[in-house]
Parts: structure tokens; C-alpha cells; sequence
């Protein structure tokens, strides 16, 4: 990576393989955001793989807050692996803060916690969480909490303040520095955050997104061949997507990039070459397969319902 | 004119039912959907219980927990301390308490049983709105989400409430398998900051989203569904047996008595016109004794699961028909 000249190292030029992952403005070299510069830090640590139910629950518990209170706190569960640690669960816990103290219900805590061993009875306390934005002193002295509950703790925070326009999410752990002996303070360093979905999280996900386009953030769950209109609908929205940028390449208003051809390539060969009689058959063979369950679903449900009359007269 | 009323399990939003529409939060549909990932492989049925509460005629859930599987110890004190323990604990983050009904995960759709009736009965009665929602994973996984909300209809109610599981009572109640359970229509609503945080992860994720829908592959999945129904006609057909025999006996019996009615009186007559006395009358009832008639109500639950099955599989034909067509449209413009 280069330098760039004007800000002399605060700001980091890219070199050309990390410019292909963003979108085309961005690779000309601008002075990058602090955003970027979290996303592509190195750091020594496991990489920490959250699902959407955790954030979703701490968005909620940050919703339902007391009055007075600018943030909570509570702990999350999951399952350390050699590498990563998968965050799956997580509870609030009631606690005040103050300027100068702050009292967490421990108790609480427990007791929430054996409630959800009982339930699942793999996930371990991995760490705890806070909403806002920064960590403060009071956090220090969470932190030193939960490291008796658990091995080397990961402190999430989400960013319900919104600060930057952004609801960010970050994840910490404690690393002791200063002078041994002397000095000693505790510093957050940085973890990377990967979200992650299992397939029917991110079907959920998919849905509970169309609630965001329309006004009263609201959606019923469509009928089945309606979702299946809606399922091609998207695939042509793509599809125009692409000719569009195909258009644009061959007009010579875009610089044709060969990752994208070769995408383009495979693409084209996915669709199989077969021989109109052969599709023919084995089309109808499937369609003749679907109606006759049809039919047959239809006669079992006639055969139910006249028994139905017949035993009650 | 006369005005055609729908039938069948889904539509029919009786008048005097309190709950016109389910309202949730997809905080609860998130906590479902991992429930049953994490704990609930194979065939396993996996429950919980919702939270939330009513507005004017809507349902709002906002929140849930789940119930630890069943296990071989005594399931029943640990199911209501924990209930207790965790509802006192939520009231304490001001997550509403108050229980508005409870989801269970379904393995094909075979949900209609006893336990369900009997479980929903239980909740209907305490509280007279709650619902029992109905998730199907499998379904889920094939592209959309699978949510059902079901309550039962007020002439079930009547029913349960009175344990007269009789024909007779049945018949009296005019409760056919298509008005046990009404389906009632769900609407996800989220709040704005649930909706940043959709943006947000729409922006991060790196998981492409999902395009099982329009998978073509549907045999499988027909086969074990066609399986599940198969299972429940032979039940069924058993059942009808059953009857038939029942009342073929009672027609016997009818015939019996009638034999022997009839024959007694004629040695009566006989003994009067040799001037002897008649024989006492015995008791008819003790001698012949009528028949148990079946129970009607599982051959009821049976119905009602067929048709279920029935109405999920004629779904996924009419899904699969017409992406057939579209395949092959796709197939006419390169042929």
C-alpha cells in the first residue's frame, strides 16, 4: 500500500487488487474514511461472526430502555471456535449508570443465563455488550466483570446513536499495556465483524427487508405464486441490470473489465443447451407429474369431506 | 343474490372473534427462525412462547422465548417455573409480559393433533385471544417464509369446553373438519431502528441472498410430502372401517333384539292359549349390550390433517407449474 502524499499516512492509497472490491469512484485515490480503514485493518484476534437475531435483540432492548438511561448493556452467548467466535444469543441486563459509579445486576445475569443453558445448552457466555459509541471508564469495569465469567471477553457495541449516519458494529477485546509493575491500563483493541446467516436467517432477512420499502413498515406474507412473480421479478430487475452495463461497454462509455466477462462467460454457460424434443418431454413429464398430485390431492380431499356427511347423517 | 361464503381453514374471519390480524415484530420472526436451527434437527418439534399484546382488534407480538426440549425427567415443573422465572426476568428490561399464545415448528405440515388441541384449548381459555403460530422450516428453506397463525373456531371451543366428544355431540355442534382451526393474517411490522439496522446489514453482508425459490428440483420434497398424506389416508381408511363395523353391529344387534322381541311374544301368546303364565319379561338392555360407538373426534383430526396436507402440496404444484413455464420460456428464447 502507498502513502498518499497530501495527508502523509493518514489517509492510505490503494493498491489496484483491493481497488477492485469497491465501486470504480473510490479507486481513483480519495482520502479514505475511518470506516474503510476499520474494514481492511490486520488484527490479531478471532474474527467475530455475529447473526442478525443478536443485533436485532439488542436494537429492541435499546428501544425499551428505563427513562434516564443512554445506554444498555447485557451479555451474549455463543461458541468459541479455534479461530472465530460465533456470537448466536444475547439478553439484557438491567444496570444504572451514573457519572461516577455504575451498578450492574448480577444476579440477574445469572439467573437469566441458567434459563438459557436450559434451552441451549451449548451456547457460553463469550462476552457483553453495550449500545453507543464510545467506550467509556465504566466500561473498564464491566469488562473486568465478565472476564471472571468468561475467558478473554469480546465487548460488542452497535452504534444505536447513529453517529456518521451509520449504525456500526464493532467488537473488542481487552489487551493489558503500560508499564508492568507501574502503569497498567487496559486497551480495547479491534476485532474484525463478519455477519453471518444460517440459509432460513437470511430468507427472514430477505423478507423483513421489503418491510423497509413501504411507508407503514409494514408486509403480509404473500401467497405462493405471488412469490414466485416477485422471485422473477428481481431476476429480471438483474438481468436489465446487466444488459444495461453490457450496453454501456460495447457503446465504449465503460471500461470493459475482464473479471466481469469471465462472470458474464459462466453465466451464459450455466443455461444448458438442449435439444427442443428432449425439453419438450421432459417438460411435460414434470407437468403431467404435478397435476396428477393435483388431482389426486383434489379426490382426497372430496373423499374426506363426503365421509364427513356421510357419518353425521 | 346470495352471497358465497368461503370455506376452508384459511379466510373466514368469524364476526365475533376478537382477533382480526396478527401483528410481529421481526425480532420474534428472527428468534423462531434460530430456534428451530439450533435445536430443532430432524424431526423434532420445537415450541415457545410468544409475548406481546392486543390493540383494539390486532394481535402484536413483540417478543418470544423458547422452551427447553423435553426431557426424561419431570417435564411438567420445570416447563411453569421456567415459564415464571423468565417472564418475571423480562418484565425487568420492560419486554411485555404478558403471554399472548405460543409457536411450534411442523415437520411437512403435520400439525393437527390432539396435543395441539388440547394445548391450544388450554391457552384459549386462559386468554381469549391467543394464537398458536405454526412455522415451517422446511418450507422456509425452500425460499419463503412459512408463518401460519391458527386459533380455534368458537364451535370447537364450545366443544372442548363441554369434553363431549361424542358423534352426537359433534353433530350437534355442526363441526366439520374444515371449521375447526381459522387462519388469521399475519403482517410484519418493524420499527425504524430494526429498519436501519436491515440497511445496515444489507449493505454488509456478504452472503448473497437467497434464490432457492426458483429451484426447480421438486420431487423430493413432493415424495415425502405425498408419503405424510398416504400415511394419514390409511389411518383414515382404518378409522372408516372402524365405523363400519360399529354400525353394522348395531344394525345386528337392532336385528337381534327385534328376533327376539318378536319371538317372545309369540311364546307368550302360545303359553296364554295353553292357558300357562307368560314368562317375565326379561331385561333387554342387560342381554344385548349395545356397542362402543368409535371416538369421532381423532377421525376429525384426521380429516383436518389430511386437508392440510392436501392445501400445502396443491401450493407447491401451483409454485412449481408455473416455474416449469418459466423455464421454459427461458429455454424457447435460446432454442
Amino acid at each position: 500500500m502507498k502513502y498518499c502524499p497530501t495527508c502523509r499516512g493518514s489517509c492510505v492509497k490503494l493498491s489496484s487488487s483491493l481497488a477492485s472490491t469497491l465501486p470504480p469512484q473510490t479507486s481513483r485515490g480519495r482520502h479514505l474514511t475511518r470506516d474503510f480503514l476499520w474494514k481492511n485493518m490486520a488484527v490479531y484476534g478471532p474474527v467475530v461472526k455475529i447473526h442478525p437475531v443478536v443485533l436485532a435483540s439488542i436494537a429492541d432492548s435499546y428501544e425499551r430502555r428505563n427513562e434516564g438511561a443512554t445506554r444498555v448493556i447485557g451479555t451474549i452467548l455463543g461458541t468459541i471456535d479455534k479461530h472465530s467466535v460465533e456470537i448466536t444469543n444475547c439478553f439484557s441486563v438491567p444496570h444504572n449508570e451514573s457519572e461516577d459509579e455504575v451498578a450492574v445486576d448480577m444476579e440477574f445475569a445469572k439467573n437469566m443465563y441458567e434459563l438459557h443453558k436450559k434451552v441451549s445448552p451449548s451456547e457460553a457466555i463469550v462476552g457483553w455488550y453495550a449500545t453507543g459509541f464510545d467506550i467509556t471508564e465504566h466500561s473498564v469495569l464491566i469488562h473486568e466483570y465478565y472476564s471472571r465469567e468468561a475467558q478473554n471477553p469480546i465487548h460488542l457495541t452497535l452504534d444505536t446513536t447513529l453517529q456518521n449516519g451509520k449504525m456500526n458494529v464493532r467488537a473488542y477485546v481487552s489487551a493489558q499495556m503500560g508499564v508492568p509493575g507501574k502503569t497498567v491500563g487496559v486497551m480495547f483493541t479491534p476485532l474484525t465483524v463478519k455477519h453471518i446467516y444460517y440459509d432460513t436467517e437470511r430468507i427472514g432477512i430477505d423478507l423483513l427487508h421489503t418491510t423497509c420499502a413501504s411507508p407503514s413498515r409494514t408486509n403480509g406474507l404473500t401467497s405462493d405464486l405471488a412469490q414466485v412473480g416477485t422471485s422473477a421479478a428481481r431476476v429480471q430487475d438483474m438481468l436489465t441490470t446487466v444488459l444495461a452495463y453490457i450496453e454501456d461497454v460495447l457503446s465504449g462509455k465503460v471500461i470493459a473489465d475482464n473479471s466481469v466477462g469471465r462472470c458474464l462467460m459462466d453465466l451464459l454457460n450455466k443455461v444448458p443447451f438442449i435439444p427442443a424434443e428432449d425439453f419438450e418431454s421432459m417438460l411435460n413429464s414434470n407437468i403431467n407429474d404435478l397435476l396428477m398430485v393435483t388431482y389426486l390431492t383434489n379426490l382426497a380431499q372430496a373423499q374426506i369431506s363426503l365421509n364427513e356427511k356421510l357419518v353425521v347423517l | 343474490m346470495a352471497s358465497r361464503k368461503e370455506s376452508g381453514v384459511s379466510s373466514s374471519n368469524t364476526l365475533d372473534s376478537p382477533v382480526k390480524q396478527i401483528q410481529i415484530e421481526g425480532l420474534v420472526v428472527l428468534k423462531i427462525i434460530k430456534h428451530y436451527q439450533e435445536e430443532g434437527q430432524g424431526s423434532e418439534v420445537v415450541q415457545g412462547v410468544l409475548l406481546g399484546l392486543v390493540v383494539e382488534d390486532r394481535l402484536e407480538i413483540t417478543n418470544c422465548f423458547p422452551f427447553p426440549q423435553h426431557t426424561e425427567e419431570d417435564a411438567d415443573f420445570d416447563e411453569v417455573q421456567y415459564q415464571m422465572e423468565m417472564m418475571r426476568s423480562l418484565r425487568h428490561v420492560n419486554i411485555d409480559h404478558l403471554h399472548v399464545g405460543w409457536y411450534q415448528s411442523t415437520f411437512y405440515g403435520s400439525f393437527v393433533s390432539r396435543a395441539l388441541l388440547d394445548s391450544q384449548f388450554s391457552y384459549q381459555h386462559a386468554i381469549e385471544e391467543s394464537v398458536v403460530l405454526i412455522y415451517d422450516p422446511i418450507k422456509t428453506a425452500q425460499g419463503s417464509l412459512s408463518l401460519k397463525a391458527y386459533r380455534l373456531t368458537p364451535k370447537l371451543m364450545e366443544i372442548c369446553k363441554e369434553k363431549d366428544f361424542s358423534a352426537e355431540g359433534l353433530k350437534k355442534a355442526a363441526v366439520g373438519y374444515e371449521n375447526m382451526f381459522e387462519e388469521v393474517p399475519i403482517v410484519i411490522k418493524n420499527s425504524h431502528l430494526i429498519s436501519v439496522l436491515l440497511w445496515e446489514l444489507e449493505e454488509k453482508s456478504t452472503v448473497p441472498s437467497k434464490h432457492e425459490l426458483l429451484s426447480l428440483s421438486s420431487s423430493s420434497h413432493l415424495e415425502k410430502s405425498l408419503q405424510m398424506l398416504m400415511d394419514r389416508v390409511d389411518d383414515m381408511s382404518q378409522d372408516i372401517v372402524k365405523f363400519n363395523t360399529f354400525s353394522r353391529n348395531t344394525s345386528k344387534q337392532q336385528q337381534q333384539k327385534h328376533q327376539y322381541i318378536q319371538r317372545r311374544q309369540q311364546e307368550n301368546t302360545q303359553r296364554q292359549s295353553r292357558g300357562e303364565p307368560p314368562l317375565p319379561e326379561e331385561d333387554i338392555s342387560k342381554m344385548f349390550k349395545p356397542p362402543q360407538p368409535p371416538p369421532r373426534m381423532d377421525t376429525l383430526l384426521i380429516a383436518g390433517q389430511i386437508n392440510t396436507y392436501c392445501q400445502t402440496v396443491k401450493e407447491f404444484t401451483s409454485q412449481n407449474l408455473g416455474k416449469l413455464f418459466m423455464a421454459e420460456a427461458l429455454q424457447g428464447h435460446n432454442s
